[in-house]
């Protein structure tokens, strides 16, 4: 039976893979990721968990060293932040080329420039063409969760991806959350013994990342997005049996009082939660407001965001990083490009808020509320409360 | 001029000779690979897989040998193989040993030792493969990291690396009218490697097959890391003839410029004897096209530098002592 | 493995493109390359394998007398074999073709 404890989000993300029993952690150390690779360690050399510790020299050694052991058919968990994932970002294609199930924890932070350490989600916005599994966390249960079933469906046969977690830099890695840690025997009922598709060893030698010519090429790149595309039917599956396993349900959108709703918020990360507050407020005051919490960011849930956004006349998406001369926040543009054959549609606009740690607070999104009512903003994007 | 006008002595006096019968016939790295006519590297490699055996994991950063090697849907190798990408064949063979030896450990594949053998480019191992090699070294892990140093990035083109020796052209650091080739010396990445406290470095060729394979064997027993600089012709770059491949290495010992030796624990040893009197740089030379607009006076300033250097690792010969 | 018609479709491709034959490499006969071909004079050879040990192809095999001899699919010419020989058993020759 699970144990309600207060714990650090980080080191929980940490308690979460050891739970998975991993055999190697590469991982370097980058604000606020720390406490995770540190735990690790303490895990390891404390000897809870049997795996290896790599204190590689830098975050592209670091998912380099993940493919390395992930490659001979070990379970393997890596974990950064901002400058870090852009460090090894040329390596995050090949991982998920390579079908190599490797999980990631995220401690999204501000990438520079300027240098900031605070969170949003400029980091892993970049990561989006690169054929990663990712998931979104709320809360500190979330992160907890979200680790262990990433392991699971990595590791599916029929999916056969990366799967990286993300969970806000500080505002949630930092903060002490009540949450509910399975125990070893419950994950062990769950997550089975990994049993790669094909390892380096000598018994059966594979030739693994081979050169492909134009001829090929185009052929490969198809058959990897059909892969992440059908990995959504797996995930649902694996959040169907985690519900049943430990009662906490999981969604790509969870929606949050929109059956009523005219104007819903979106919002994706620890910020959903203020945003409830700021839709009970403004219920409260008698404005029908709801809110879409995304969970599942890739492979992006189509189907269920389409269904999620029926009967809503405005919909105030939310982002933490923007594709600077381009069409505003990311996962507005990708709303707005998901929406835009549905015969009827919501109006759409987009702020861009909580860059680089700036606090986003109930009133704000009550306000933002407010705004959106009218269907349209002064701006087809706005930073939301930048000076000037 | 072949090779046979050469030698005067007895073949009898010359045990060598007949060794090459006694080496394994088994082909880990087959024919069939696209490397160009009389490739030093793709030799190296070949002999380098027979002295390692079948229970070897290679991770090899892209270069000339990854690319002529693994075009899907075949590949030349029947040894267990990976390539990721071009700076991080040290990280990725670290890797592999960590899985390994974990995977051992908790008893989820077989009990015996496979050895985890990064392959690189001077390329991927001195330049933007440096940080990585380093950084793999210096962890400790179970492994053997081989730089074929052709003294350029071949595969792209011949462009300059940091192993390209003074006053070479390469694309990137031509023969102009003004600046006359690379215009600064090769750096040593054997002597940086004994500086990170590793068991065992080696310099190797593949004119000295022996030689070299005896050494990849003796680091493959190392347990912990170990190094291996091999000096590969390449006949395209270096604009020599096909042939002369291993001439080129020869004479390259005979003149000092790659003397072959190895460090145990810090103690250095010389593994092929160099001819007292040794011959000029001009004879190495003047054999490859991409030194053809050396000037007289250039020769000198080339000359005495192998000389020095030859007497630095004379003095380290002569008064290394180990650290075990 | 089933046999599969190359160029494979976007479902038959390998995950990974990862490659199940080793040694498949030798489906491609690199010996169109050559312009000269090694030839072996038995009478001069003193079977000591150095073209053997020396061939970048691993090509040159050893006959049931202890002769050797270049695979001519896979031979490029490069002439290292020939230029190594020490009692010059080997000579490149032209190709016919």
């Amino acid at each position: 039976m699970g144990k309600r404890v207060g714990m650090e989000v980080a080191i929980a993300s940490a308690e979460a893979a050891a739970l998975c029993k991993f055999d190697v952690a590469a991982v370097y150390p980058i604000t606020p990721q720390s406490h995770v690779a540190e735990h690790l360690s303490d895990i390891v050399n404390d000897g809870r968990v049997d795996a290896s510790f790599i204190t590689v020299e830098s975050e592209h050694s670091a998912l380099s060293a993940a493919m390395g052991a992930s490659a001979t058919g070990a379970r393997v968990v890596t974990a950064t932040s901002s400058q870090g994932l852009l460090y090894m970002h040329e390596v995050l294609p090949i991982t998920s080329a390579m079908r190599l199930p490797i999980v990631m924890l995220i401690a999204n932070r501000a990438i520079s420039g300027p240098i900031n350490i605070w969170n949003d989600h400029s980091d892993i916005m970049p990561q989006r063409d690169t054929g990663w599994i990712s998931f979104f966390a709320d809360n500190g249960q979330e992160v907890v969760d979200m680790t262990i079933q990433a392991f699971k469906v990595a590791e599916h046969r029929e999916v056969m991806l990366p799967v990286n977690v993300n969970m806000d830099g500080f505002q949630l890695t930092h903060m002490v959350e009540p949450i509910i840690m399975p125990d070893q025997g419950e994950v062990d009922r769950f997550l089975p013994e990994y049993v790669p598709y094909a390892t380096l060893h000598p018994d059966r030698p594979v030739s693994m990342g081979t050169l492909a010519m134009p001829e090929i090429y185009a052929e490969a790149q198809k058959a990897k997005n059909v892969a992440i595309v059908n990995s959504k039917k797996i995930i649902l599956e694996v959040w169907k049996e985690w519900e049943k396993l430990f009662g906490r349900r999981y969604e790509p959108i969870q929606a949050y009082r929109t059956k009523d709703a005219d104007v819903a918020l979106v919002t994706m990360g620890s910020m959903g939660e203020t945003a409830e507050i700021a839709v009970e407020e403004l219920r409260k005051q008698g404005v029908k407001a709801g809110l879409l919490k995304i969970k599942l960011w890739r492979p992006f849930p189509f189907a269920e965001l389409r269904k999620a956004v029926q009967g809503i006349r405005v919909l105030a998406v939310t982002d933490r990083a923007c594709s600077f001369g381009g069409p505003g926040g990311p996962v507005f543009s990708e709303i707005r490009s998901a929406l835009y054959e549905e015969p009827v549609r919501p109006a759409i606009v987009n702020y861009i808020i909580g860059l680089g740690g700036r606090d986003v607070q109930v009133e704000d999104f009550m306000e933002m509320v407010r705004q959106a009512a009218r269907g349209k903003l002064s701006e087809p994007y706005v930073f939301y409360g930048v000076r000037g | 001029m072949t090779t046979v006008k050469k030698y005067t002595k007895s073949v009898v006096e010359n045990f060598d000779l007949y060794a090459p019968k006694l080496v394994s016939k088994e082909e880990f790295f087959n024919a069939g690979h696209r490397a160009c006519q009389g490739c030093g590297e793709a030799l190296a490699i070949r002999l380098m897989c027979k002295a390692l055996g079948k229970d070897t994991v290679i991770t090899n950063a892209t270069g000339c040998m990854e690319v002529i090697s693994s075009l899907y849907p075949t590949t030349a190798w029947t040894l267990p193989w990976i390539h990721v990408a071009f700076p991080n064949a040290a990280a990725v063979a670290s890797g592999v040993e960590a899985g390994l030896r974990a995977l051992r450990r908790k008893g989820k594949i077989a009990d015996r030792r496979v050895k985890s053998v990064a392959i690189g480019g001077d390329g991927g191992t001195m330049d933007i493969g440096f940080q990585a090699l380093s950084g793999a070294m210096e962890r400790g892990h179970d492994m053997l990291y081989v730089c074929f140093d052709n003294e350029a990035y071949m595969n792209t083109g011949i462009q300059r690396s940091s192993g390209t020796p003074f006053l070479a052209s390469t694309t990137t650091a031509p023969a102009g009218k003004k600046i006359p080739g690379n215009q600064v010396w090769k750096k040593n990445l054997a002597e940086i490697m004994v500086q990170h406290n590793l068991p065992y470095v080696a310099t190797a060729s593949p004119s000295y097959p022996l030689d070299f394979m005896n050494k990849v064997k003796k680091a493959r027993r190392v347990k912990g890391p170990s190094y291996i600089h091999c000096l590969v012709t390449c006949p395209t770059g270096w604009r020599s003839a096909s042939e002369t491949c291993i001439k080129l290495g020869r004479l390259a010992l005979e003149t000092g410029i790659f003397p072959l030796y190895e460090v145990e624990n810090g103690v250095y040893k010389l593994t092929v004897e160099i001819p007292e009197k040794r011959r000029p740089v001009e004879d190495y030379l003047k054999l490859q096209g991409r030194f053809r607009h050396l000037t007289p006076d250039q020769m000198p300033v080339i000359q005495a530098r192998v000389d020095l250097e030859f007497k630095k690792l004379q003095n380290k010969i002569d008064h290394s002592v180990s650290w075990v | 493995m089933t046999e599969k018609k190359w160029p494979e479709t976007w479902q038959e491709v390998n995950p990974g493109c990862m490659v199940f034959r080793p040694g498949s490499s030798r489906e491609y006969h690199t010996g169109s390359w050559r312009a000269k071909r090694p030839l072996w004079d038995n009478a001069k050879c003193i079977k000591c394998g150095v073209c053997y040990i020396y061939c970048p192809e691993g090509c040159v095999t050893e006959d049931a007398d202890g002769f050797f001899e270049a695979n001519l699919d896979y031979c490029k010419g490069c002439g290292i074999c020939a230029h190594e020989c020490w009692p010059g058993a080997i000579k490149m020759v032209n190709e016919e073709e």
